[in-house]
Parts: C-alpha cells; sequence; structure tokens
C-alpha cells in the first residue's frame, strides 16, 4: 500500500510537471499582456517531439543519446525522495537531502558531457558557464537545506517537515535567511530569469539552452520534461519544506486529497511571485552571476549562524 | 600467520627488485613477483582487518641494542590493504607500459629495482614500531621514489622536479625525526609503546603535533607546503605517478594519524581546528589550481591535493569531537576520513593509470591537444568516465559515500558547547560542498575535453584502442571497485569499525545501521542512504523509459553532420578549449590565481582596425610558489653566499679550521 502511494505520488510529480510550466507561462503572459496558450500546450509539444524523428550530429557519441534518459531517470528519482502530498514514504528513506543535492549533481554531469560531445562552440560554451554557475549554487543550496535539517536535527526531508509541523508555526529568523537563499538558488538552477532565460535563444546570453541545442525529437522531449520536472521539484521543495502545513501525515484519501489541494494552492502562489519577479527584473551579465549566487551562500550561512547563535538551546 | 603474510609481501618486492637487478630477458618475472606481493598485501590487510588482535614482533635488525620493533594493527592492515590493492593493478598494468624500457635492459632495471625498493619501504613504514624503525624505512621510501621521479633525467625540467621532491621529502624527514625527538625526550625510549607512555607537557605536545603535521604535511601535499607535487607527478611515469598519488600520499596521512591519534597521549580541540582550517584551504585551493591545468597530470596532482585536504579536514572534525568527549562522532569522523583515503586511493590510481594509457596511444597529455577519443578508444573511455564520476563524488559511485559520510559529521556539530567550534565547522562544511561541486566541473573538464567532441590534433585522430588485455583489466579491476564499494559501501566501513575501535577506543553511536542495504551513520531516523535501492529504482525507470520510447512506432535517428548555420564548414579549432571552460572560474576567483595574461595584435600593415594575427598567452601561477617557496630559496641562497665565504679553497685554511676545532672541542670537554 505505502509502496504504492509512493509510486503513485511519483507519477503524480512527472505528470503535473508540464502543468506547472504552463501556468508559469499564463501568470507571465497575463502579466507582459499577452494570450496564453493553452494549459495543455507542453503536453502538446512533448507528444510531438516523441512522435518526431530525432536527428543526431555525425560526431556525437553514445553518451550523447544516453545522456537525456540518466537526466530523466535523474529526475525521477529526485521526485520519489521530495515528499509531495504525504511524508514517511518508503521511498524517501533511501536518500537524503544531500543524496538530492547529488542526483542533480549527477544529472547536470552528463547534460554538461552531452553539451561537450558533439564539439561546437555552443555546447562547450553552454557546459562551462552551467558547471560555473551550478557550482556556486550547490553549496549555496546545500547551506541553507543545511539550517533546516540542523534545526531538525535530520538530513531527512520527511523528518525535518516532521519536525516543523510538530513545531508549529513558530517564527524562526534562521528560515527567512534559508527561504531567501534558497529561492535564490532555485532560480539560478532551474535557468530562470535574471541568471539564463529559458526562452532565448541569443548566442551571447543562453546557458541551458546552448546545452541542448544538438537535441532533437524524443531525447529533446525527455530534456524538456526534465527540466520542467526540475523547477516543479524546486518549487515542491521550498512549498513543502517551509510551509509544509497541508501534507499528508497519514495514508488516507481524505488526507491525501486535502494535502493535494494545499499543495496546489502553494504552488500557485509560488508560481505568481515567479513570474512576478520574472516580468520586473531584467537578465543579469553573466559575470554579475556570483555576486548573486555570492549573496545566496550569504544567506544561507546567516540563516545558518543564526540557527547556532540565537536559536539552539544550548 | 597473517604477519608471515605481510613479510612475504615485502620480501617478494624486495625479491622483485632483486630480480630486476639480474637483467635477464625475463622481465615478465619482475611483476609477476610484484603482483605476488600485492595479492599477499591484500591478503594480509583483510585478515588482519577480521582478526582484529595486535601482532607484534621483533626483527633482530637494525641496531645492536635497538633492533627491529614490529607492529601489525587494524590502522596499519588498513592502508596494507590499500597499498596491496594499488600494487596488485600495477603489476598488471607495467608489464605493456614498461615495454619500450624493456629493450633498453639497463633503464628497465633502473626503474624496476626502484619500484620493489620503494614499495617495499611504503609496507615497513606501516609494519614500524618504533621511531628509529619508522624513520629508516620513511627513508628508503622517500629516496627510492626520487630515483623514480628522476628516471627520465634526460629531460632538465625532470632533474629540477626531482631534485624538488628529494629536498622536500628530506625537509619533511627532518621535522618528523624532531617530532620523535621532542615526544622521546620526555620518554624511556623510541619504541612507539615507550613514546604512547610520555610523560609529556601540552606545550612541548602541541610543539610536536606541528611538527609532525609539518613534516607528513610536506609528503601529503598539503597546502602551502605541496609546490612538489604538480611538478613531480607529471614527470614520472604513469604507473608510478599512481603508486605515488594513490598510495604514497596515504602512507603520509597514516603517519599523521599515527602520531596524533595513537601516540601523543591526548588530543587538543585547537589542533582539531587548525587541521580543519588547513585541509580546507587545501581542499579549496587545491581543486580551484587543479581546474586551471592544462597537462592532464598536472591536474591529477593539484586534484591529489584537493583529496588529501578533505582528509585532513574530516581528522580535524574527528579531533574536535574527541577533544570533546563525543567518541562516538570522533570515530565516524575517522571512519569518514579513511575511508575517502581508500577511495581516493582508488580512483586517483584508475585516473593515473588512465591518463598513462591516453599518453600510450596518443603521445599527448595537454589536455588542448586531445578529444574525440571516445570513438577512437571505448574501452579506455568508459573506464575513466567511472573514474571521473568517482571522484566527482556523484550518487552510486564510491566518492560520493565517504563525502556523505563527511558532511553527515560535520551536521553533528549541534552536540559541541563551544560557540567559536560551532559556527566554523558549518562553515568548513559549506566549503566541502563548493569542493565537491568544483571537482564535478574540474572532471566535466577533463572528460568532455579529452574524450568528446572531435579530435584537436592529428596523435588524436590516429589514436587507437590498447590492444593490451593486463593494461586494461588493472583500471577496469580498480573502476569495478569504484561501483561496488559505491554500492556496498558496508564492506569496508565494517572493516573500519574495528580500526576506530582500536584506536579512539570508541565505536560508531548504538543507533547507527550499517548494512549491504542500509547506510545510517548516526541513526535511522537522522540521515539515511541505501544505494542498493536507488540503483534498483534507477534501473527500472530507465528500462521503463526505454521501452516506453522505443517501443513500436518508435522512428529511428538520422544521421547527419552538424549544423554550422550556414557559413560552411566546422573545424576543431572552433570547440572550447581548457582555458575557455574555466575562464567563468578563473575570473570569479581571480584573487586566488597569479594570473598572466597576455594577448598581441599584430595589425596589417598601415592599418590600425585590421587585425593579421591574434596571439594569446595564458600563464597561472601558484601563490605558495612564488610566495612562500621562493623566497625561502632566495634567503638560504643569500645565507649559503655568506657562509661560503670561509670556503676559501686554500687547504692550509682548512687545516687550521680542525686544529681550531680540536682546540675548542677540547677545551668544551675539559669544563
Amino acid at each position: 500500500m505505502n509502496w504504492a502511494i509512493a509510486i503513485f505520488q511519483t507519477v503524480l510529480f512527472v505528470a503535473l510537471a508540464p502543468l506547472l510550466a504552463s501556468f508559469l507561462k499564463f501568470c507571465k503572459c497575463r502579466l507582459q499582456n499577452r494570450r496564453a496558450p493553452s494549459f495543455l500546450q507542453p503536453y502538446r509539444d512533448l507528444l510531438k517531439l516523441t512522435r518526431k524523428q530525432p536527428v543526431i550530429s555525425q560526431d556525437a557519441s553514445w553518451l550523447f543519446c544516453v545522456a537525456p534518459y540518466i537526466i530523466f531517470t535523474m529526475m525521477i528519482l529526485a521526485a520519489t525522495v521530495i515528499p509531495l502530498i504525504a511524508v514517511d514514504m518508503p521511498t524517501s528513506e533511501s536518500a537524503d537531502v544531500i543524496v538530492l543535492v547529488g542526483f542533480f549533481a549527477f544529472a547536470r554531469f552528463f547534460l554538461a558531457l552531452a553539451g561537450l560531445d558533439i564539439g561546437t562552440a555552443f555546447g562547450g560554451m553552454g557546459s562551462s558557464r552551467e558547471m560555473t554557475i551550478s557550482s556556486l549554487a550547490e553549496p549555496a543550496m546545500l547551506m541553507a537545506v543545511f539550517t533546516i535539517t540542523m534545526t531538525a536535527s535530520n538530513t531527512d526531508l520527511s523528518g525535518a517537515i516532521h519536525h516543523i509541523l510538530n513545531e508549529g508555526a513558530t517564527l524562526h529568523p534562521s528560515f527567512v535567511f534559508a527561504l531567501f537563499a534558497l529561492i535564490l538558488v532555485a532560480v539560478a538552477e532551474t535557468g530562470r530569469i535574471p541568471v539564463d532565460n529559458p526562452t532565448t535563444h541569443l548566442e551571447l546570453t543562453m546557458i541551458h539552452e546552448a546545452m541542448i541545442l544538438e537535441y532533437s525529437g524524443r531525447h529533446l522531449a525527455l530534456i524538456e520534461w526534465a527540466s520542467q520536472l526540475k523547477l516543479m521539484l524546486y518549487g515542491v521543495l521550498i512549498a513543502n519544506l517551509f510551509f509544509p502545513w497541508g501534507i499528508a501525515q497519514s495514508f488516507t484519501i481524505g488526507a491525501l486529497s486535502f494535502a493535494l489541494v494545499a499543495l496546489v494552492l502553494k504552488l500557485i502562489v509560488l508560481s505568481v511571485f515567479l513570474a512576478l519577479a520574472e516580468t520586473v527584473v531584467a537578465k543579469m551579465r553573466l559575470f554579475r552571476v556570483q555576486e548573486y549566487l555570492g549573496f545566496a551562500y550569504l544567506l544561507g550561512l546567516l540563516g545558518m549562524l543564526s540557527h547556532i547563535i540565537l536559536e539552539s538551546t544550548r | 600467520m597473517i604477519l608471515t603474510l605481510a613479510y612475504g609481501a615485502i620480501l617478494l618486492s624486495l625479491a622483485s627488485a632483486c630480480f630486476a637487478l639480474l637483467q635477464t630477458r625475463f622481465t615478465a618475472m619482475v611483476f609477476l613477483l610484484l603482483g605476488l606481493s600485492g595479492a599477499l598485501a591484500i591478503a594480509a590487510g583483510i585478515g588482519e582487518l577480521l582478526d582484529q588482535t595486535v601482532l607484534v614482533d621483533n626483527l633482530k635488525l637494525g641496531l645492536p641494542w635497538q633492533t627491529w620493533k614490529i607492529r601489525f594493527d587494524g590502522l596499519s592492515a588498513f592502508f596494507f590493504l590499500i597499498i596491496g590493492i594499488a600494487v596488485f593493478a600495477v603489476s598488471f598494468y607495467a608489464p605493456h607500459y614498461t615495454h619500450h624500457e624493456q629493450k633498453n635492459p639497463a633503464s628497465f632495471a633502473v626503474l624496476s629495482l626502484f619500484t620493489g625498493l620503494f614499495i617495499a619501504g611504503m609496507m615497513l613504514v606501516l609494519l614500524a614500531d618504533d621511531a628509529f624503525m619508522f624513520m629508516i624505512a620513511w627513508e628508503l621510501m622517500s629516496v627510492a621514489s626520487y630515483f623514480l621521479v628522476a628516471f627520465q633525467h634526460e629531460n632538465s625540467a625532470n632533474r629540477i622536479a626531482a631534485f624538488l621532491y628529494l629536498l622536500m621529502a628530506e625537509v619533511g624527514a627532518l621535522l618528523i625525526i624532531l617530532a620523535f625527538g621532542v615526544v622521546a625526550s620526555f620518554a624511556d625510549g623510541f619504541t612507539f609503546d615507550e613514546l604512547r607512555a610520555s610523560q609529556i607537557s601540552t606545550t612541548w605536545m602541541s610543539i610536536a603535533f606541528v611538527l609532525a603535521l609539518m613534516g607528513f604535511g610536506m609528503k601529503a601535499g598539503l597546502v602551502p607546503i605541496h609546490v612538489w607535487l604538480p611538478e613531480a607527478h607529471p614527470v614520472a611515469p604513469s604507473h608510478i605517478s599512481a603508486l605515488m598519488s594513490g598510495v604514497m600520499l596515504k602512507v603520509a596521512l597514516y603517519g599523521l594519524i599515527r602520531f596524533c591519534f595513537d601516540l601523543l597521549p591526548e588530543v587538543h580541540w585547537q589542533w582539531g581546528v587548525v587541521l580543519l582550517i588547513v585541509g580546507t584551504v587545501s581542499a579549496l585551493s587545491g581543486i580551484l589550481y587543479a581546474m586551471m591545468q592544462q597537462n592532464l597530470k598536472r591536474l591529477l596532482a593539484y586534484s591529489s591535493v584537493e583529496n588529501i585536504g578533505i582528509i585532513v579536514m574530516v581528522l580535524g572534525l574527528s579531533m574536535i569531537f574527541l577533544a570533546n568527549n563525543h567518541k562516538e562522532l570522533a570515530a565516524l569522523g575517522l571512519l569518514a576520513a579513511l575511508f575517502h583515503a581508500f577511495n581516493h586511493a582508488l580512483f586517483k590510481n584508475l585516473l593515473f593509470l588512465g591518463a598513462g594509457m591516453i599518453h600510450h596511444q596518443t603521445h599527448e597529455l595537454n589536455i588542448d591537444m586531445l578529444g574525440g577519443l571516445i570513438k577512437r578508444m571505448p574501452k579506455t573511455s568508459v573506464i575513466f568516465l567511472i573514474g571521473c564520476m568517482s571522484i566527482s563524488s556523484l550518487p552510486l559511485f564510491n566518492g560520493f559515500v565517504s563525502e556523505w559520510l563527511a558532511l553527515q559529521t560535520a551536521l553533528q556539530v549541534g552536540v559541541l558547547d563551544n560557540g567559536v567550534l560551532r559556527s566554523l565547522i558549518p562553515v568548513s562544511a559549506a566549503a566541502l560542498a563548493l569542493t565537491a561541486a568544483l571537482a564535478a566541473a574540474c572532471f566535466v573538464k577533463v572528460f568532455g575535453l579529452i574524450f568528446l567532441g572531435v579530435p584537436r590534433s592529428r596523435h588524436a585522430e590516429k589514436a587507437k584502442e590498447i590492444d593490451n588485455i593486463g593494461m586494461l583489466a588493472a583500471p577496469a579491476m580498480l573502476a569495478g571497485l569504484c561501483f561496488f564499494f559505491g554500492i556496498f559501501p558496508s564492506v569496508i566501513l565494517d572493516l573500519l569499525g574495528g580500526v576506530t575501535n582500536h584506536i579512539l577506543d570508541a565505536a560508531l553511536p548504538q543507533t547507527s545501521v550499517l548494512t549491504p542495504l542500509w547506510l545510517a551513520p548516526v541513526s535511522m531516523q537522522q540521515a539515511s542512504y541505501s544505494p542498493l535501492l536507488i540503483l534498483v529504482s534507477v534501473l527500472i525507470t530507465a528500462l521503463i523509459l526505454f521501452l516506453a520510447l522505443h517501443g513500436k512506432g518508435a522512428t529511428k535517428a538520422r544521421i547527419a553532420p552538424t549544423w554550422d548555420c550556414g557559413f560552411g564548414a566546422l573545424s576543431p579549432r572552433m570547440q572550447y578549449t581548457s582555458s575557455a571552460f574555466t575562464m567563468p572560474l578563473r575570473r570569479i576567483f581571480a584573487t586566488v590565481f597569479l594570473i598572466d595574461e597576455k594577448i598581441e595584435k599584430t595589425m596589417r600593415e598601415n592599418t590600425k582596425l585590421n587585425v593579421a594575427d591574434v596571439r594569446y598567452s595564458l600563464h597561472i601561477q601558484d601563490h605558495s610558489w612564488v610566495h612562500v617557496y621562493q623566497p625561502i630559496e632566495r634567503g638560504v641562497n643569500r645565507v649559503a653566499k655568506q657562509v661560503g665565504r670561509i670556503q676559501t679553497g686554500n687547504i692550509r685554511t682548512y687545516i687550521g679550521y680542525s686544529l681550531a676545532t680540536l682546540i675548542l672541542l677540547l677545551w668544551v670537554v675539559s669544563l
């Protein structure tokens, strides 16, 4: 039974990811006075891509073809770890939050290698920038998450959420710092404005798009879906770690459906904020990104220090 | 019995050295003996780790009143195991790798003689139970490896590198002797048992600790006394660099652990802080310098500095917990450090052997001259990829497990009372996270530029797969071990439990779980990791994905030339190079490096805007070379010049000196 719910949750995660992306697009379009495409558009795009014949460069190696599968698999594994509608899933025990960061690193490693595989300037450029940004973002993310896990003295996400639920809605100064740090990191890692622009195809500014430029057909579909899933993963991580109220602590139909409604509301609020931020903020120059991520790191560090100095009981 | 196996391993490596001297035509025998020595070392190591009784012996060698004391305990056995695996792998790899040396009997004899002595020296260091024998074995290891570094001495740069290595090895040895001397002056003698019982004051103990840290740190390659490493590793033959980087650095760590955790009567948290800071600085600067290198072996050498830094950092954590009476957490820290040492030995060995394979087939170690090898050397590329993934600490591989354990140790900081420590340790944990992320970036560069893309030179284009089974089998075996211990880390962690029991007299927390399925260092409720479950889910998910997308109706991919934007043929020179790949990080961390970047433009005649030719040069130097090593070198030279004044070259003056010394001594004696 538990396993069935865990698998259901993972499938839900994967299935809802394109919807989140299209809702985000809807918010952005409305904010920019444009008509939004249908909510089903990302699904149609994915379906179209899987039917198309992939074109592979003659310089590509087996790694190029395998990478999309690895990236998507790693995102699915990450989805099994993050509690979506219920905590204490049997799958979430197999990995804690450090392993979660490891899954993201695994996917990124192969994405960057795939970018280098064809031997074009664009791919190398994207890989180089992606690895630079992520190597600065990863420690900032761990700092933010460590603040929570140290409060809960537990690096398991379910355990940390339990701890916060039991404590009630008390205000931890450290959580505020950690929340902002994690939001900044999430924006950078999912390739949103102001760090990267998912809609750009301008050589000098693109990062994620530059790496996947040579992909087509089902390979591209997997990569697109994986990046939508990554956005959803970060969104759910922020929503459920900092505002866990509503999440199901028992596996009853009532609790689960209530959790689903709560989750949808949380994600709506989060994506409205993200769309608003993307509309009013301009994209940064590449060499200002380290200041941005340095700031995120600093926030994470401040969160941890304020936990140690202000909040710990000793 | 176990001790006999250990002796056997040493004797066999000495026998291999002697056999090489005979210069017979049966060169395979040399490697056979070496392989047997490795196998015996593995057997001895595992046997002792399972058995856990301390074995002592007294060899009638050395000085008449100071015969060699032998002691084989869990810690020695664990490092014996590391040496054994490395030597075993090298013995398969070396026959073909040193093939061109075998045609020249003299140089082959030299290489094999010192390889055997070097390995025997390392093993003897681990067996030593008194300071005398320890130092003799240590010197055997250092001096033998000097001849290995200087092996290709026709090249003057190699001679300089070898001399630098010898110099730093000897200065380090001097410091270690002093450290032993300080402790021994409070004890009854030089055996380790007597040193353990010494009545030493805290101040002198701290002095001994600093001396030992500098002495062992010089060998292990801690920043800023690491400068010999990136010079010496690239010039030695690849299987020797593999042994030096994978194993010899670990022997230096063994010395540090033995001295600090075992011989000194107590530890202080301040020392732990020193180790933590030195380790963090080494780890971060090591990986940043590694990233900037173009020579593959130099890059790997700097990456060793990084990994040694990580290990020392975790040792510092362990020491801090030990001094604060949290013995079970100290045990966790030591476990993480030792496991990382083991993992580093596996994947660094693998990567150095891989570098040798690339060099063997392309005669090229410059990353910017390679590319596209994944199609030309498919087997090598898979093996090398596993090494890169392990060292980048990706889940499912062994490097990840030890970094995970290290982070778990750091996260237990909440139990400490001291405010400074409580804020310092999280910062170092974040630095560890940054190091791991940078390592991933660095090895994406290594694998991506060497194996992927289009060949950047004719050598790379003409490269062929290695056709020798032994040369492929050795790194393949190491790659298999990297994966195996990534999925079943509990195999090694169980063996290590006895070591921490013995050294710290403490085991992991009662609630910790170490089974083949689950890994939970503190308790199942706090953090758990199950590589096996993850592997199974990866396989199932990937299978479902594959079936879904490749079922009936799936179109076959079309192979086409790369899209060139309509501008005409793409050239390999359009690809990103090593310096281009790391340019963003070079700019972000500009203060860490001494960068000398030049762009020279030549204009076409009589024009100011029409560029005919552009030259770009980039030279990156290590801060510690310019700000630590060179000032010391200049100082020593200046002093030597002053002292040199008394050297007149006139024999009467020297006789006068002798007479003066004699009179002085007679006067001192008569006092």
